[in-house]
């Protein structure tokens, strides 16, 4: 366990902060004064930029937790655990807040709150997945074996993806009404729309690389912490 | 393999509590979703594939906590992974114990079940014998994954099906589909696509089990 307990401090660190804050209030100016009212839905629609600009996030966070817990039982460094943990936690976060605005969106567009469309279920069924997995960490009383029994999760929640995504879109297929309503609905008419977009979701991706930076590095303190705790207590 | 597989039916034949438990569960649960249909609607022909299959699965995790937590009591894991195994010929002992334990309770949740919602007998059982084996086999070998990494938890019999449900997603929708379309008269060539889905899962998380089941009992 060689790990160097002051941390560098290197361009990405100092670049990320401001670039998210700038991309950011770009964001805000584009969608809320610059983007034109969409003609069918009204300006609800201004949702669906922030609303997929989480789903990057997510699927790239998700991506990330399977990566590094490959990486956790192969190789046994604490820092791809640390890495995968930080994803699933931040993940979740952007799941969660791509669930709910897709909810608000969905109320005024389609009539309800929730509808068991295929990429619908999918989605709900990761986030338990992941909540299943930060619960797991919680709970195990040895760090290094939740560590391990964590990664064999979510290595197979990967392999599961594809069974997941099979399985919920024979189920609901037969009913493609909403997505023929989403895609139409939510044709991205004006050049505008399109640039938004792209802002948005670039925005969205600094923030979570951002907070995905802070908070390994916070559990690689918390556990120098915990290393030299022990160290002390072994001398003492 | 079969020496473990052979251990765990003694003992299971000398108490029979998995069984006994597996079994009164598995009826009880049949009888609150009788409860929750009204008894003479339409909808209770819907609802049975559904039933059956909640009935299976809610006695089945509570059976498999129960198989890995014998093992625990008195440190017979100890001694197990003394022997001179490979982790994964244990894994697969257990699957097939507790795999053996759900169908033989299995035999009798069945024609009650059938009993209880006015079914046919002969047909029901020879359509529902198929997608039974395969999605049992499946939830097995995810189970008893689950159930040796839930030992390793602090709040143990809540962690299983937390841990599990989210995963088997797939199995009980292919169960659950695959059971209505054929008890619905539909033939088998009708569900060749969810019986696939089926194989596939078992095959998955039986070579997941097998693999990382060194990593899970690892002390």
């Amino acid at each position: 366990m060689t790990e160097t307990t002051a941390r560098t401090r290197n361009a990405t660190d100092v670049l990320l902060p401001p670039a998210t804050i700038g991309a950011m209030m770009a964001a805000l100016y584009l969608i809320f004064v610059v983007v034109p009212t969409d003609a069918f839905q009204g300006p609800v629609q201004r949702i669906f930029y922030v609303h997929m600009a989480m789903w990057l996030a997510t699927f790239t966070a998700f991506g990330l937790v399977a990566l590094a817990s490959l990486m956790y039982l192969w190789r046994r460094a604490p820092e791809w655990d640390r890495r995968g943990r930080a994803a699933a936690e931040l993940g979740l976060l952007f799941c969660t807040l791509g669930l709910t605005t897709g909810s608000i969106w969905a109320k005024p567009i389609w009539g309800t709150w929730w509808t068991w469309d295929p990429r619908l279920t999918l989605t709900l069924i990761l986030w338990m997945i992941y909540a299943a997995y930060l619960l797991l960490r919680s709970l195990t009383t040895d760090p290094d074996q939740g560590a391990s029994l964590a990664a064999i999760l979510g290595v197979s929640g990967l392999l599961d993806l594809y069974l997941i995504n099979r399985a919920v879109y024979w189920w609901r297929g037969i009913h493609p009404a909403v997505l023929v309503q989403r895609q139409g609905g939510s044709g991205l008419a004006d050049p505008l729309m399109r640039v938004t977009l792209v802002v948005c979701m670039l925005a969205f991706f600094l923030l979570f690389l951002w907070l995905l930076r802070l908070r390994i590095g916070a559990a690689r303190l918390q556990d120098t912490v915990e290393h030299l705790r022990e160290q002390l207590t072994a001398s003492a | 393999m079969f020496a473990l597989i052979w251990k765990d039916l003694q003992i299971e034949l000398r108490t029979k509590e998995t069984l006994a438990s597996l079994l009164l569960l598995g009826l009880l649960i049949l009888l609150v979703l009788s409860f929750a249909f009204d008894p003479t609607s339409e909808l209770r022909a819907t609802a049975a594939p559904g039933v059956i299959w909640v009935a299976v699965i809610f006695a089945g995790t509570l059976g498999m906590n129960r198989s890995l937590l014998h093992e625990r009591e008195h440190d017979c894991l100890h001694g197990l992974l003394l022997a001179p195994l490979d982790r994964g010929t244990i894994f697969l002992a257990k699957t097939a114990g507790n795999l053996l334990f759900m169908l033989a309770a299995e035999c009798v949740v069945v024609p009650t079940f059938v009993f209880f919602f006015n079914l046919p007998l002969g047909f029901t059982v020879l359509r529902l014998a198929p997608v039974l084996l395969l999605g049992l086999l499946g939830f097995a070998a995810i189970g008893t994954l689950f159930a040796a990494i839930s030992l390793r938890t602090r709040a143990r019999e809540v962690m299983l099906p937390l841990l599990m449900l989210p995963l088997a997603a797939p199995l009980f929708i292919a169960a659950i589909q695959t059971s209505a379309q054929l008890l619905a008269g539909e033939s088998l060539g009708a569900v060749t696509h969810w019986l696939h889905l089926l194989a596939a899962f078992d095959a998955v998380f039986l070579v997941v089990g097998w693999l990382s089941f060194e990593y899970v009992v690892e002390q």
